[in-house]
């Protein structure tokens, strides 16, 4: 609770500075309050307190919490001279950026569906601004419009699936619902059925898992880079945790009714999203692609559910965003420089600024799900987790379709370091250095030793 | 233990040192890969030739995942472990000509491969295993696409996702193993311990197999192979050659065949009629090739597939199967001795010449009859001559071919012969004849390259006199191994 408190007291606090032209104390104002609520979060570890019966802080939830707000902490990081080159009005983003993250917490740490959709609604809210802030930008205008309209769409989804679990059970309580799953398993009320898969729908348009992913490429190129990256990273992980606390908690009795549509959808997403990314020309698309793409691995962990489900989410949404922040930051720095975010501008990066160049391979190397970096032993406990239940098909189809993002990975790769390019030194700020070597180091360092965040939950 | 660790992290850490040593990297890599030879060797002096694990190194890593840092060395381990360290300061002394630009960068990466391959010959932990197969494929990835010639993007790209399909499958067999093991862990003897039946085991062979065939290469498995080895610059080609595909090898031995004997059984046939099919297809278009690292690099693939054709055929035939096994073992000490020892004369004249066209080549014995010299006995060493080390391994090869199928040894053999013609009739256009233009200019071997070559020879013959320490030292690991093969057989039938 004293988490959403402090995150929306900062956010105020940071919209009044903004008010006062105080643009210089906003960046370290906003660390503060980050800070703040990241030590609230390791000091609530364990305490599993319930509040209101609306929401509940236990370990899963602090973990996803912790891995948020360290995300949003690197982005804040990534604002040095990215929005003062833009914008007059930059508290505006902080605060938004700030209120999204808020409604993010709740999502992580829902009790009762009515606050789910609360969070929901205060996060999307938040990134339909953030997405078209640009306000003379023609291509944020219209990812803003795109992204507000299927946005609205997929909450109408979720909310009739609310409607109808309610009509079904009586409560919004998750436990209840679980509670009433259990008792009568054999005479479950026929709504309840479509309010599952209702709300499956709508938590795979906020995930941006297939078919219900168009949205994303659009968005994702049209708005700003450091909020697509906002986006693509830490809203992801965020939506994920929703998907699981609903579907690994309260919907578990109903696996098997609900694993089908599942599969289907998981087959989907991989395909569409590695294959779509492999003729991408524009570095930007292409990750907007493997965000797919890596939402179809994320799903595997509601194949089949143990009690590591939870834990394998986390270490693969760590191992997911941090090496996404990267590509991003790079992506940013390179764009400031080229004007263009095609694959091209990325060649003969590594002649120049090899600190660039080695943490951008890091991160394609952890994001291809290579040995010794997160990527891979998040793939790893997702294959394992779906072997559990001898899924052997379902998991040679995952492994085909790694091997394609392999190939465009590596693309990346190849024009970093074999191609000749224009030799551009990069002028990397030093805000942008702490966050490259940061999240290497967070992704090296999950790769070798994962234990470390193995036994969080 | 402590010396095991060393051996797997002395490279690594001299890898880093090396990663920031700027100009000096050749120098100190040099030092520590030869650090590494000497620890090897101490540890081999250390080993007690029998069929135990030895030096064993067994630490929690993943505790969560049963997943646990635990190496050791028997004789087949030793074997490979003094082929990594023993070749790794070769390739970097004979790479001294070279001007390779970021140097640091191309020897950091030649250790920290080592280090992978050593995991990958050391562990005793499937999971492990896995982490050093890959650990060994990225940097030698790197090496071949930034350092190697013309088109090597492309070229490297294919060879990447092939290697990386079969490990990924590979990687899908551990987990099913992993899943069938009671005791929810990784270790070697558990899985040997396992009792699956025969559907599954012609899976996991499967699984497994193809990662190692690809590795190897095995026909249809090779098509990434003559132009890899081509394109990759020097040092990258020896290490591929000379080492990474000994990573196939022994995956058969150490994990393939104690693991899964029925499914091996069972598809041994067809693994037998594709090594021997690779061996033919590989002597026949080694016939054709008119650049002589394409020759070398195809006569590899002929050569790999009797090894792999000498295994298939023994592995199940228990004590009569040691001598077919023990062929394997030398054989892969030695193709990697002589396989370097191609290469690298064959970039010496590259480097002189700016060609390896045969030819366009002649005459060179008169103008560097050093090098003659040397070549010939890497080529006589190539294609076994006795006295030389080719002879001992490809002959109980054959033998071991010979016990399952006369036919199978008459057509390896042939092909033997093949290669004789093949590879002598290559060091006759090259070494031999008139000098012409381009190879009169050519200066005879100097300072490392006379190391180098010297040392090469030196082992070609003194392996080839006396190979009786090193059959000793995999011996008894072998017939375990074998007796192990044949036990679980009977005892599922």
């Amino acid at each position: 609770m004293n988490i959403i408190i402090t995150i929306s007291i900062t956010a105020f606090i940071v919209l009044y500075a903004g008010l006062f032209k105080a643009n210089k104390a906003l960046l370290p104002l906003t660390v503060v309050g980050l800070l703040t609520a990241l030590g609230f979060t390791f000091a609530s570890w364990n305490g599993n307190a319930v509040h209101f019966g609306m929401m509940q802080t236990d370990n899963f939830a602090l973990a996803f919490s912790g891995v948020c707000i360290i995300g949003t902490l690197l982005i804040f990081l990534l604002t040095q001279n990215y929005f003062h080159a833009k914008s007059d009005n930059i508290a505006e983003y902080y605060t938004l950026i700030l209120f999204a993250l808020a409604g993010m917490i709740m999502m992580v740490s829902y009790k009762n569906m009515a606050m789910l959709f609360v969070g929901l609604e205060i996060m999307s809210v938040s990134l339909y601004i953030l997405a078209g802030i640009r306000k003379k930008d023609f291509a944020s205008n219209e990812a803003s419009l795109k992204y507000f309209l299927m946005g609205a769409f997929s909450t109408g989804f979720l909310l009739f699936g609310i409607t109808l679990i309610y009509g079904g059970t009586g409560s919004f309580d998750l436990d209840k619902i679980q509670a009433y799953l259990v008792d009568n398993s054999k005479a479950i009320s026929p709504i309840f059925y479509p309010g599952v898969i209702l709300m499956m729908i709508g938590l795979c348009f906020k995930v941006g898992a297939a078919p219900f992913h168009f949205w994303t490429p659009d968005v994702y190129e049209g708005s700003p880079t450091l909020i697509t990256t906002f986006m693509s990273t830490v809203v992801k992980t965020a939506g994920f945790a929703a998907f699981l606390r609903l579907f690994a908690g309260a919907f578990a009795p109903l696996h098997d009714f609900y694993v089908i549509p599942l599969m289907v959808i998981v087959c989907l997403t991989l395909f569409i999203g590695n294959v779509t990314a492999l003729f991408q020309k524009n570095f930007k698309r292409m990750l907007a692609y493997s965000s797919i793409s890596h939402a179809g691995y994320l799903l595997f962990s509601l194949i089949v559910l143990t009690k590591n489900s939870e834990s394998n989410v986390l270490v693969y949404a760590a191992a997911y965003t941090f090496a996404s922040i990267i590509a991003f930051a790079v992506l940013i720095l390179v764009k400031q420089k080229t004007g263009s975010d095609s694959f091209e501008s990325f060649n003969g990066l590594g002649k120049k600024n090899p600190l660039v160049a080695l943490s951008l391979t890091v991160a394609m190397l952890s994001l291809a799900g290579i040995p010794l970096t997160a990527g891979f032993i998040g793939k790893y406990l997702m294959f394992l987790n779906v072997m559990g239940e001898y899924h052997t098909i379902l998991v040679g189809f995952a492994i085909l379709n790694a091997l394609v993002g392999f190939y465009y990975y590596f693309k990346v790769i190849v024009a970093v370091w074999f191609k000749d390019g224009a030799d551009t030194e990069l002028s990397t700020p030093s805000q942008y250095k702490v966050v490259l070597l940061v999240s290497v180091a967070i992704t090296l360092i999950l790769g070798i030793y994962p234990a470390i965040i193995l036994n969080l939950i | 233990m402590e010396q095991l660790l060393l051996l797997i992290f002395l490279p690594l850490v001299g890898a880093l040192i090396t990663a920031f040593s700027g100009k000096s990297a050749k120098i100190v890599s040099t030092v520590i890969s030869v650090a590494s030879l000497g620890l090897a060797v101490f540890i081999a002096c250390n080993f007690i030739p029998n069929a135990s694990t030895q030096f064993e190194a067994n630490l929690p890593w993943i505790a969560d995942l049963g997943i646990r840092f635990h190496a050791g060395i028997d004789g087949i381990s030793m074997l490979v472990v003094l082929l990594t360290n023993l070749l790794v300061p070769i390739i970097i002394l004979s790479s001294y000509k070279h001007d390779y630009k970021n140097p640091s960068a191309f020897y950091a990466l030649i250790l920290f491969m080592q280090a992978g391959l050593l995991l990958v010959f050391t562990a005793m932990d499937a999971f492990l295993f896995y982490i050093g197969w890959e650990a060994a494929l990225i940097p030698i990835y790197f090496i071949c696409a930034f350092w190697g010639g013309k088109d090597r993007v492309r070229i490297n790209m294919k060879f990447f996702v092939y290697t990386i399909a079969g490990s990924l499958f590979m990687l899908m067999g551990i987990i099913y193993l992993y899943l069938q093991n009671p005791a929810h862990n990784f270790d070697i003897q558990a899985f040997y311990a396992l009792n699956l039946d025969g559907a599954q085991q012609g899976w996991i062979f499967w699984a497994f197999f193809i990662a190692f065939a690809i590795k190897m290469p095995i026909f249809p498995f090779h098509t990434w192979q003559p132009d890899t080895y081509t394109v990759a610059p020097t040092q990258g080609t020896m290490l591929l050659s000379g080492i990474m595909l000994k990573m196939g090898i022994y995956g058969v031995i150490r994990w393939l065949l104690p693991i899964v004997p029925t499914g091996v059984q069972d598809w041994s046939c067809l693994a037998m009629v594709l090594s021997i099919i690779g061996i033919v297809y590989a002597s026949v278009i080694a016939f054709t090739q008119k650049d002589a690292k394409r020759l070398v690099a195809y006569s590899s693939i002929a050569h790999v597939g009797l090894i792999a054709a000498g295994i298939f055929a023994s592995f199940n035939l228990g004590n009569l199967g040691v001598q077919g096994m023990q062929g394997a073992m030398v054989q892969m000490l030695s193709h990697g001795i002589n396989v370097v020892g191609l290469f690298f004369v064959l970039d010496i004249i590259f480097s002189r010449l700016k060609t390896n066209k045969i030819e366009e080549l002649g005459g060179i014995a008169k103008v560097a009859p050093q090098l003659a010299i040397a070549f010939l006995i890497i080529v006589l060493g190539t294609v076994a001559l006795p006295g030389t080390n080719g002879f001992i391994g490809e002959f109980l090869l054959l033998m071991g071919v010979y016990n399952y199928s006369i036919w199978a040894a008459a057509i390896a053999g042939l092909t033997i012969i093949f290669g004789a013609v093949y590879m002598l009739r290559m060091y006759q256009n090259v070494m031999l004849g008139k000098t012409n233009e381009l190879t009169l200019t050519f200066t005879d071997i100097q300072g490392t390259e006379k190391l180098v070559l010297y040392i090469i020879c030196a082992l070609i013959v003194i392996l080839g006199v006396y190979p009786k320490p090193l059959l000793h030292l995999t011996e008894a690991s072998v017939q375990h191994l074998l007796e192990q093969v044949n036990q679980k057989l009977t005892s599922v039938k």
